[in-house]
């Protein structure tokens, strides 16, 4: 297992520097000058300065082992300075900064982290909590009434974009009965009960919004999982020997059957900060799907490489993730 | 026997005769028996039908703007409304249907045609599996949704000035869609070339010399059409809710060539005011992904072997 997840690891070198190499080729091949929407009353050779300060003047090969050194190098030194206090060589480092606001991009994205785990993280747990007894129960009761609706159910919200359960949250719950804020407000600060209360509101709506379409998604592999499980000889067995049904479901065939359902999980999260960038901009969260949506209008070409970049490897993680617990979830699974 | 017996008989008897059980007709038995797909087919068949005739009969054009009557509630001259500008909704939507419709046919169309072609060459030819398996999973690793927003912001003006306003955005977006929504075909097409390969009527065909490329059209792509065409109907879904994101972030089609999502997004400023801009739009894609996502439900049931006769 272990020389497995070294492997693994190793191998995700090579697909990380190709994801690069194509996002920073992608962005810099592209027919768009980053100096294109400065005042036409520039002058040639000032703008060819600011080209240059921008680090544009290089050949493509350079600015691409500048970057990966930027971002490989000089950026991780510097969390690591900045969360332990020590100085590490000069202290003195090339960073990647954004165009737009000429401070680290490392910095923005770490001010909007935050509300984006917090909102994504929330979600998830909410997911798997309403989505793991909707599958159970469908599964368990085949054909009943209750797995026609849940089935239905889930089936609408899979196919339900977040765009629309978004706006018809709002149109309802904010609008019509103004039971919560349609728009996230970040800078509020909890000091209080009362405080503490309206975070809980504002958060409710981007929260469930996401929750809703990956329990959705969820309850659907639960059910198929728990439908494999209830077909098994082990099941047989476990009540042949005189097992209360509860047993046999709640600990058997519920243990066995979370083993798909949780690297499900584990692949799902890149994709929920996909798709996360549409829920905050719905509720105006200023997390980090905001940040990239800011960056490509403003055309900040170092932030948004970054930030995709930074989803890539979330991608690539998370897979590897997936493999091993399902590894260690499952011992008949056994990797060479 | 008497003659009418003797002629209900014959007629029994021709009807099974003249009904062979074919494959078509097994996979189409069971389809009909899925419920949800048959709904779902009805419902995609009446939208579909809907925005191709409906501009015919709702003769508004959907981009003129009638000043006096602007940011109206539901009325029979207007069923669903007017927007800001007195444009009448009920054509937007139309117009935007079609639209969306076309991209989400068109790019499932290409991300079909990749995945096909990767998946039957990865499968078939030994040489070739490592590399192209080793692009698919790079595709897969790559952030799509990020990188559909990037390309576009990149790409949409010199494509604009190239093929027009209209047509180049169609094209950019068809296309970035397509080219990063083949991965799973891929997967799922090679699997099933390699079984197929070890199979002796491939091994009959080669063994009377018949080239590659025609054991590949002949005896290959008819059998692994059904996992195609599951993916296929699931790709068109795919593809709409793709697109309506890239619109309702802004970075899909302009305002005055809408598609639902454009619609949708345009509609968000003035919700509080007309809901109705909101809720149609969303109502006709949310219905069209759920009909469609049945129908490929349905047919994945039809076409496996292991459920089909049950």
């Amino acid at each position: 297992m272990f020389a497995f997840t070294i492997r693994r690891l190793l191998f995700a070198i090579p697909t990380l520097l190709a994801i690069s190499f194509i996002i920073f080729a992608i962005l810099d091949l592209a027919p768009s000058d980053p100096t294109g929407n400065l005042p036409l009353t520039i002058s040639p050779e000032v703008r060819a300065q600011i080209r240059s300060s921008l680090g544009l003047d290089e050949p493509f090969p350079i600015r691409y082992l500048l970057w990966l050194k930027q971002f490989f190098i000089n950026e991780p030194l510097n969390l690591i300075e900045g969360w332990t206090g020590w100085t590490l060589g000069d202290g003195e480092r090339m960073r990647v900064t954004s165009w737009a606001t000429r401070s680290p991009v490392v910095d923005l994205i770490i001010e909007r982290m935050p509300q984006t785990l917090w909102v994504v993280g929330m979600s998830q747990v909410i997911a798997i909590v309403i989505a793991v007894p909707i599958g159970v129960i469908s599964a368990y009761k085949q054909y009943s009434w209750f797995d026609q609706i849940g089935t239905f159910v889930s089936m609408v919200g899979f196919s339900i974009p977040t765009f629309f359960t978004g706006l018809v949250f709002i149109v309802l719950f904010s609008v019509h009965l103004q039971w919560f804020p349609s728009i996230y407000d970040t800078n509020h600060v909890i000091d209080s009960w009362d405080s503490f209360v309206f975070q809980i509101k504002q958060m409710i709506m981007p929260t469930m919004v996401l929750a809703l379409a990956t329990a959705a998604q969820l309850s659907r592999y639960m059910r198929a999982s728990m439908l494999d499980n209830l077909q098994q000889d082990y099941v047989r067995t476990a009540r042949a020997k005189g097992l209360t049904e509860r047993v046999v479901v709640m600990i058997h065939v519920l243990r066995n059957s979370m083993i798909p359902v949780v690297t499900v999980i584990a692949l799902n999260i890149p994709t929920i900060f996909g798709g996360a960038i549409i829920t905050e901009q719905i509720f105006r969260v200023n997390g980090i799907g905001q940040l990239l949506i800011i960056g490509i209008q403003g055309a900040d070409i170092p932030l948004v490489q970054t930030l995709t970049f930074i989803f890539a490897v979330l991608i690539v993680l998370f897979n590897l993730i997936a493999d091993v617990l399902y590894g260690i979830l499952d011992p008949r699974i056994r990797y060479e | 026997m008497s003659d009418q017996d003797r002629i209900f008989a014959q007629t029994v008897v021709d009807e099974v005769e003249e009904r062979p059980r074919t494959l078509l007709r097994d996979v189409w038995s069971q389809f009909t028996a899925h419920r949800g797909a048959m709904a779902g087919l009805a419902v995609f068949l009446v939208i579909v039908l809907g925005v191709s005739f409906g501009p015919f009969i709702h003769t508004i054009d959907p981009t003129y703007s009638d000043f006096r009557a602007r940011n109206q509630g539901m009325s029979l001259a207007h069923p669903m409304g007017t927007d800001n500008l007195g444009r009448d909704m009920f054509a937007q939507v139309l117009q935007g249907g079609r639209v969306s419709l076309l991209v989400g046919v068109t790019a499932m169309a290409i991300a079909m045609f990749f995945g096909t072609l990767v998946g039957v060459l990865a499968g078939y030819f030994r040489r070739l599996d490592g590399i192209l398996m080793r692009v698919t999973d790079l595709f897969l690793a790559l952030p799509i949704l990020p990188l559909l927003l990037v390309i576009i912001m990149l790409f949409r003006d010199t494509l604009r000035k190239a093929f027009g306003p209209e047509a180049g955005i169609f094209l950019l977006i068809v296309f970035i869609i397509g080219i990063t929504s083949w991965m799973q075909t891929a997967r799922i097409v090679r699997g099933d070339v390699l079984a197929l390969k070890e199979r002796e009527f491939v091994l009959a065909a080669r063994s009377i010399g018949t080239p590659a490329h025609r054991i590949i059209l002949r005896h290959v792509l008819p059998n692994v059409l059904s996992p195609i065409m599951v993916s296929a109907t699931l790709g068109i879904a795919t593809a709409i809710i793709t697109e309506s994101a890239l619109s309702f972030l802004g970075l899909g089609f302009p305002s005055d060539f809408p598609t639902w999502g454009r619609l949708l997004f345009d509609g968000a400023n003035f919700m509080t005011l007309t809901p109705s801009r909101v809720i149609w739009p969303g109502l006709m894609l949310s219905l069209t992904v759920l009909s469609v996502n049945y129908v490929g439900d349905g047919l994945r049931d039809a076409l496996d072997p292991h459920i089909r006769g049950r």
